[in-house]
């Protein structure tokens, strides 16, 4: 591994971090639409246009709806094309997310977690992005801002590799603009990793005339499907492999999932993206006074590392898995998926699902602490909401 | 005969010119023209009248449609001055 000795660290809120990352792709297209808590990602950017620091064509769209739209257009075109967004923009998006993921395009879409209306709120919960976690775009929750900066690199090659587009989430204000040491890798380093676009089929290939987005019947329709399927598989090697290639650059690891005291803990939480660094500081504290507790935190949530997952917890006696998302008249998405992962195991640990956080609400190292105390007492049942006032 | 996934252009791309040739569009009907060639003056109606263009003209005669792609829309019957052609149920 090369020693990078001339890495800047900068001062840097997630958002700019992201903008930092886009800015070394140098996207050909940029369309988007301001949101908060977006909003510092796409002003930095516009900056970064603006002074002429990118070749970016930027465009000013009047609604996500075009911004996505007018991103899968560039991208089938045959070049880099990147938007961003949160909440109401992402939901704004939705009918052409399954269009982006179903053409086989490799956008990629920082995204940053905000509560969905109603009632109108700009802070964090995860309600936006699990809401589209079924559309087929590959998923991941970043922590940090330097994740945030450093998983969009690795989302970038990615996507060209599988041909599948990657959400890029960070925590709305936890880290969207919380200012961090970001450490920022040389232009020329990230330059040579990203490496050239080269589609194969595309449509200003005028050469070679394609027809892209017909009308696909039932007797095709399935085996067109079958072959995202396939990708979404084929997403979870690859990811490993272009986190192999990104670690010789900035000597982190990308997992599927981070384990932090995880391997002799009795019991764990599972919780993903920024509350993931309160779990920690929890977990020290009560580690001193002699408690096995661990965490499991999520990164790739799409496609979904279910057989890791379940090796990684089945030795726990009790786990809980904290949700900053809800499904209505149903178990919480996260949860679930945990739930699922553990199935096939005989002896299973014991499962506790709590909500926290909707529309922003602080996660306290009290409440972390209360959750594990109650894992340790073993008391467990009926879903619990953290923080709420009921 | 249909293609399986792997065989596809990814994400439904149609990735040469000319390919609807390909894709038979017959399966489609549940009418098929019946040409009754006694009753024909190859007055040649017909084959400007078919929207799938699926009726073949040589020598100024009109041939046998060609099934893989007609439709059973019927048109051709209904614009026969002679009453050539009939629609028959597909079993």
């Amino acid at each position: 591994m090369k020693n990078y000795n001339k890495n800047k660290f900068q001062a840097l809120n997630g958002g700019y971090a992201t903008a930092e990352a886009m800015r070394q792709i140098n996207p050909e297209v940029v369309a988007a639409y301001p949101i908060t808590p977006q909003t510092p990602i796409i002003e930095k950017f516009a900056e970064f246009v603006a002074d002429n620091k990118v070749d970016t064509e930027f465009v000013c769209v009047e609604s996500e709806h075009s911004a996505l739209s007018a991103t899968v257009g560039a991208s089938a075109s045959g070049i880099r094309a990147m938007t961003a967004t949160s909440s109401q923009g992402l939901a704004l998006m939705n009918e052409i997310l399954s269009v982006a993921s179903g053409l086989r395009l490799p956008i990629v879409m920082p995204m940053v977690n905000r509560a969905l209306s109603a009632p109108i709120n700009i802070h964090c919960d995860h309600s936006d992005s699990m809401s589209t976690r079924d559309l087929g775009w590959i998923q991941i929750f970043c922590e940090t801002a330097q994740e945030a900066y450093e998983y969009t690199f690795l989302a970038l090659k990615l996507a060209e590799k599988v041909l599948l587009p990657v959400m890029v989430m960070q925590d709305g204000f936890f880290t969207s603009h919380n200012v961090e040491p970001v450490k920022i890798y040389p232009d020329e380093v990230i330059k040579k990793f990203i490496g050239e676009y080269k589609p194969k089929n595309y449509l200003f290939d005028l050469k070679k005339p394609i027809t892209v987005g017909p009308l696909v019947l039932p007797d095709y329709y399935f085996e067109i499907k079958y072959q995202e399927i396939e990708a979404m598989g084929e997403a979870k090697k690859v990811y490993l492999e272009v986190g192999k290639e990104l670690k010789k650059i900035t000597g982190n690891n990308y997992p599927y999932f981070e384990k932090y005291k995880l391997e002799d803990a009795e019991v764990a939480i599972v919780v993903s993206s920024s509350s993931a660094g309160t779990a920690k500081v929890v977990i020290d504290k009560l580690r001193k006074q002699g408690k096995k507790v661990g965490l499991l935190k999520p990164i790739l949530f799409r496609p979904f590392p279910q057989n890791e997952i379940k090796e990684s917890l089945k030795h726990l006696k009790t786990l809980a898995v904290l949700d900053r998302s809800v499904s209505f008249g149903g178990e919480a998405p996260l949860f679930s998926e945990i739930k699922n992962a553990l199935y096939p195991l005989d002896k299973k640990p014991k499962l506790q699902s709590y909500v926290f956080g909707l529309g922003g609400r602080d996660l306290f190292e009290k409440e972390v602490e209360e959750v594990f105390e109650e894992l340790l007492k073993n008391k467990i049942g009926e879903v619990k909401y953290l923080g709420l006032r009921k | 005969m249909l293609k399986k996934s792997s065989q596809i252009p990814l994400g439904a791309n149609i990735i040469k010119p000319g390919s609807s040739k390909e894709y038979k569009t017959g399966g489609w009907k549940s009418f098929s023209p019946i040409w009754d060639q006694k009753k024909c003056t190859q007055c040649l109606i017909c084959p400007i009248n078919c929207p799938e263009n699926c009726i073949p003209i040589k020598d100024g005669k009109r041939l046998e449609t060609d099934l893989n792609f007609c439709k059973g829309c019927g048109i051709c019957a209904q614009v026969c001055p002679f009453k050539a052609i009939y629609m028959k149920k597909c079993s």
